[in-house]
């Protein structure tokens, strides 16, 4: 078997240093009527790299491939260009196949590209520290939530009606057990964020007020006077930034007063993937350093007195303090983060820039098109590169009747709001420098056929 | 902005600085040593208009953008490509991988990471597809899924599997909150969770992270969990208990079945730390084992990179009893056709879900990595993996117990890994000199000081993709390192010698913690 060194001979010779006469006797301590004495029943046996090959690739076919065909999904997941260089460069071995650098003598590479990650993470969100990530933004979400209520000692959460579905369900899962109260609402075809909701939602008992900035609807709600109504009730405000590449054109949630931005990273570098890995991205307050989850890297020297990079703050983990740990995480995306960290890199502050412009470019001029399309009816007042329709029937046997068509034409409110009538004539439709003039001009004809 | 290394000879200092400013030869100009390259940060060398992509100018006519606009670019330094390709490969040359040697971390298990796994992974119709995409358009996708859910299943004897944890600690917060659901369901208000002294730290962290009380119970000096102290603290405020088997100590719990049949018999249910299934699979279900719930770390067993820290993935194997809980979405078989139950279709016949854990549906990524790896090794070959990773450790504990004390070295043999404790070294020395001794002779060191309950822990896990001749080298090199140790050679206390950088300064760092580079008057500012 190609992945296994050892010989037969080896293997005899090996038993024999170890004083044992077979392989069974490594085993004698699994009860025996526990121990299988052959391959489990029902699977396959190895095989060929073809042979391996040839299969995935059938199923990866029976996919339709974004890159394909005229592509319009986001609602928290986006499709970027990514640099051929990003991908090159993860894979070499020394990155891919390290381990958390716990050996930091030997793990400078991994190290310092952390802590250019941190300083880009913490620069884009308008913060002071970030970390070195956490599984996705979702998780990243509800760890900031849970950092609330750790600095604040209060456990009521109000949450924005624009925050992600998906979001709001992982919180909900885990404040079930933990007993924090979420204060939640579903959204509805409103030009405008619900800012005013959860300003009059704060009280006294508040840790933290949740918003998504551009929204799951794509609108981009000022967070200022949240903020401030947030801090006059010693309540924390946490933005959820879902589509990092927003932030190249519209202000930085630190600068308008958030005291922790979370998000996800998946935009820069990562790529689609079907949902994961991903990148969760969290930055905040340096006040609030020692209550943040996750690993953090820091800068110190060494014997010789050379700078180099260590993980840091250590005490707040769960390999050292078990159960007061901020957070159960251990593994996280480290290897997004590079991606990230590469692809932002490519980009500079003014490549940035210029993607923003060019995905806001390209939304407008979708949104204008759309709109054309007899019944329909774009809900923004604003928006970044993500925007929300309503058309004239429900939304949902519309997208699967254009991916009949090839063309992968957004994200239905009711897909992502089962029950929700209301919302159920709603699309998402997210435009980024993928799309071409062609890809949004067939999108349009081919939504009025199908309305039609 | 100089690209001149801070720590590298510089005129000002002088001809008689040169001897010093480097550890044991003379230093150079630009602080590098021929293959060894030092580079500065991103933002030392980084310009703010420079590039590596090209775009073109977009020119707003208008905004839609709801008075946010920003009135500068974001202050991110940025390089061409080639700068770019450079500095992320120097970087790399600063650190040690399975791709350059054996890399012996006990319990993190760091085997080859096959490239066929990336090839099939960076398929477009697995690597650009949307989450949120109509079903009908990923239904290979999904296939591939329910697939890799079969063989977990199979292999490990269980009736259910959620896929979408993302890693293992994420995967044992989804088998505690299945637990906590069940007790929930039938009305019981169990509030603690038993965990043995020698658990991963992400155990107790874990039953924390959902509300539990978390309790320690001893092991015995035969390195397992003390069957009678655990029994005997079992009672109706018991939730459950967090096992790891094979355990921390490299060794397999003789009564993991007696401990499941206890806790089932008090009302509770059994968590198995699943990290070190890597040495059982093929050869044991841990479903005939009592097990109600057992995270798989694809990065370990099923060999997807770490990647420096991740990502991993962490399905969860279920009981019957407790998969009317498993979190949502997930795949399901109907015919030829493949759905995706989430919230909207759970109600009809998965009323019991405890909800969603993650915003998609789990690490796909790493679904193709690990499918690819399975069926290369089929069912004969994982057998193969598990025999081999439990010879290549017993081969190791028996080359290395004259020389080093193991403390359970004389109950029998190990299991995927061996450990050790730094008893018999000279005064002053402990196992991190060991370990950065090992540096120097070219290998990641083990784990060390885990777990708890020996003194200077040395954890080694060889894995099965390692060679009889690089076993044989490694323990030449430990038998050497463990004589110094003995003999208490200084030129050990200060090792490394030979690695990128010397031992740091982990105090400083947490004393007054520089988290994110800043320009050199803000930082001076600063100070």
């Amino acid at each position: 078997m190609r992945y296994l060194p050892l010989t037969q001979g080896d293997r005899a010779e090996m038993l024999a240093r170890i004083g044992a006469t077979s392989i069974d006797d490594l085993f004698i301590d699994v009860p025996a009527d526990a121990r299988r004495d052959g391959p489990i029943a029902g699977l396959p046996p190895h095989a060929s790299e073809m042979a391996v090959e040839r299969h995935l690739t059938k199923l990866a076919r029976q996919n339709l491939v974004a890159g394909e065909v005229p592509f319009f999904l986001g609602a928290g997941a986006y499709r970027h260009h990514v640099p051929a260089s990003v991908d090159h460069l993860i894979q070499r071995g020394e990155f891919l196949t390290a381990y958390t650098p716990y050996q930091p003598e030997i793990a400078q590479g991994t190290l310092q590209m952390l802590f250019e990650f941190q300083t880009q993470v913490a620069r884009l969100f308008g913060c002071d520290v970030a970390n070195a990530s956490m599984y996705d933004g979702s998780t990243a979400c509800w760890e900031a939530i849970s950092m609330a209520r750790r600095v604040t000692k209060k456990a009521r959460a109000v949450i924005s009606n624009g925050l992600h579905p998906h979001y709001v369900s992982v919180a909900t899962t885990m404040a079930r057990f933990t007993g924090d109260q979420l204060v939640t609402a579903t959204p509805d075809l409103a030009a405008e964020a619900d800012s005013a909701r959860v300003i009059a939602e704060i009280d006294s008992q508040t840790s933290c007020v949740v918003v998504q900035y551009p929204d799951i609807l794509g609108r981009i709600p000022d967070l200022r006077p949240i903020a401030e109504a947030a801090h006059a009730q010693g309540a924390l405000l946490i933005a959820v930034v879902t589509e990092p590449v927003a932030l190249g054109l519209i202000r930085s949630p630190g600068e308008l007063g958030a005291d922790i931005v979370v998000g996800e990273g998946q935009s820069l570098g990562v790529g689609l993937q079907f949902g994961g890995p991903y990148l969760g991205l969290f930055a905040c307050k340096e006040k609030f350093v020692r209550q943040m989850p996750g690993r953090l890297c820091g800068e110190t020297v060494d014997a010789d007195g050379k700078r180099g990079f260590v993980l840091t703050l250590s005490t707040r983990e769960q390999h050292i303090r078990r159960e007061k740990a901020t957070s159960n995480i251990c593994t996280n995306s480290g290897l997004c983060a590079l991606a990230f960290n590469i692809h932002l890199t490519l980009l500079g502050g003014s490549g940035l820039e210029k993607l923003a412009r060019l995905n806001h470019g390209r939304a407008l001029a979708a949104a204008a098109r759309l709109a054309q399309v007899p019944g329909v009816r774009l809900v923004n007042a604003s928006f970044f590169n993500e925007f929300t329709i309503e058309l004239p029937k429900e939304a949902r046997p519309v997208v699967r009747a254009l991916a009949e068509r090839d063309v992968l034409g957004g994200v239905s409110l009711g897909r992502l709001y089962p029950g929700a009538e209301a919302l159920g004539n709603g699309l998402v439709v997210a435009v980024t420098e993928t799309a071409s003039e062609d890809d949004i001009e067939t999108f349009a004809v081919a939504l009025q056929e199908v309305l039609a | 902005m100089s690209a001149i290394n801070q720590s590298g000879w510089r005129p000002e200092m002088g001809p008689a600085e040169m001897g010093q400013a480097g550890h044991d030869a003379g230093a150079t100009f630009t602080g590098n040593r021929a293959l060894m390259l030092e580079e500065p940060l991103l933002f030392e060398i980084g310009r703010p208009d420079a590039s590596g992509v090209d775009l073109p100018e977009t020119v707003l006519m208008e905004n839609r953008l709801g008075g946010m606009m920003r009135a500068a670019q974001v202050d991110l330094p940025g390089l061409s490509e080639p700068e770019t390709v450079r500095h992320y490969t120097r970087l790399s040359r600063q650190n040690y991988a399975i791709d350059l040697g054996l890399f012996p971390l006990g319990s993190c298990t760091m085997k080859h990471n096959p490239r066929l796994n990336e090839k099939m992974a960076r398929l477009p119709g697995f690597a650009d597809i949307h989450p949120l995409q109509p079903v009908q358009s990923v239904q290979g996708a999904l296939g591939l899924i329910h697939e890799l859910a079969e063989w977990l299943k199979t292999l490990t004897g269980m009736a259910a599997v959620a896929m979408s944890p993302k890693a293992g600690a994420h995967g044992e917060l989804c088998g505690l909150l299945a637990i906590r659901a069940a007790h929930d369901a039938a009305g019981s208000d169990r509030s603690v969770i038993l965990v043995p002294e020698s658990a991963h730290g992400t155990n107790p962290a874990t039953a924390a992270f959902c509300g539990y009380k978390v309790e320690n119970i001893p092991a015995t000096a035969e390195g397992r969990v003390d069957l009678a102290a655990l029994v005997s603290r079992l009672g109706p405020d018991v939730a459950g208990v967090m096992i790891t088997n094979p355990n921390t100590c490299g060794l397999f719990e003789r009564d993991m079945k007696k401990i499941s049949d206890a806790v089932h018999a008090a009302g509770g249910y059994v968590y198995c730390d699943g990290a070190n299934f890597n040495a059982i699979v093929g050869r044991v279900r841990p479903g005939d084992l009592g097990i109600d719930a057992m995270h798989i770390n694809l990065h370990k067993t099923f060999s997807t990179p770490h990647g420096g820290g991740g990502p991993g993935s962490g399905p969860v194997v279920l009981s019957a009893a407790l998969a009317p809980y498993a979190p949502l979405p997930f795949v399901e078989r109907h015919g030829d056709r493949y759905e995706l139950v989430e919230e909207e279709t759970a109600g009809e016949h998965h009323a019991g879900t405890f909800g969603r854990m993650v915003a998609f549906h789990g690490q796909m990524g790493m679904f193709t990595r690990a499918l690819t790896y399975i069926l290369s090794h089929g069912a004969d070959g994982l057998r193969q993996v598990a025999e081999d990773a439990v010879l290549n450790a017993n081969y190791l504990l028996r080359s290395l117990d004259d020389v080093l004390v193991a403390p359970f070295g004389a109950t029998g043999p190990c299991m995927h890994e061996a450990l050790f404790s730094d008893d018999n070294f000279a005064e002053g020395f402990s196992t991190l000199d060991l370990a950065k001794g090992l540096i120097d002779e070219g290998y990641h060191p083990m784990t060390v000081y885990f777990p708890l309950v020996v003194h200077g822990a040395m954890l080694m896990e060889p894995t099965e993709t390692e060679s009889k001749a690089a076993l044989d080298q490694f323990i030449g090199a430990i038998r050497s390192l463990a004589v110094r140790a003995k003999a208490g050679d200084p030129l050990l206390k200060s090792a490394p010698h030979f690695a990128p950088r010397r031992r740091l300064d982990e105090t400083q760092a947490a004393r007054k913690p520089v988290l994110i580079w800043q320009p050199p008057l803000v930082a001076e500012a600063a100070e």
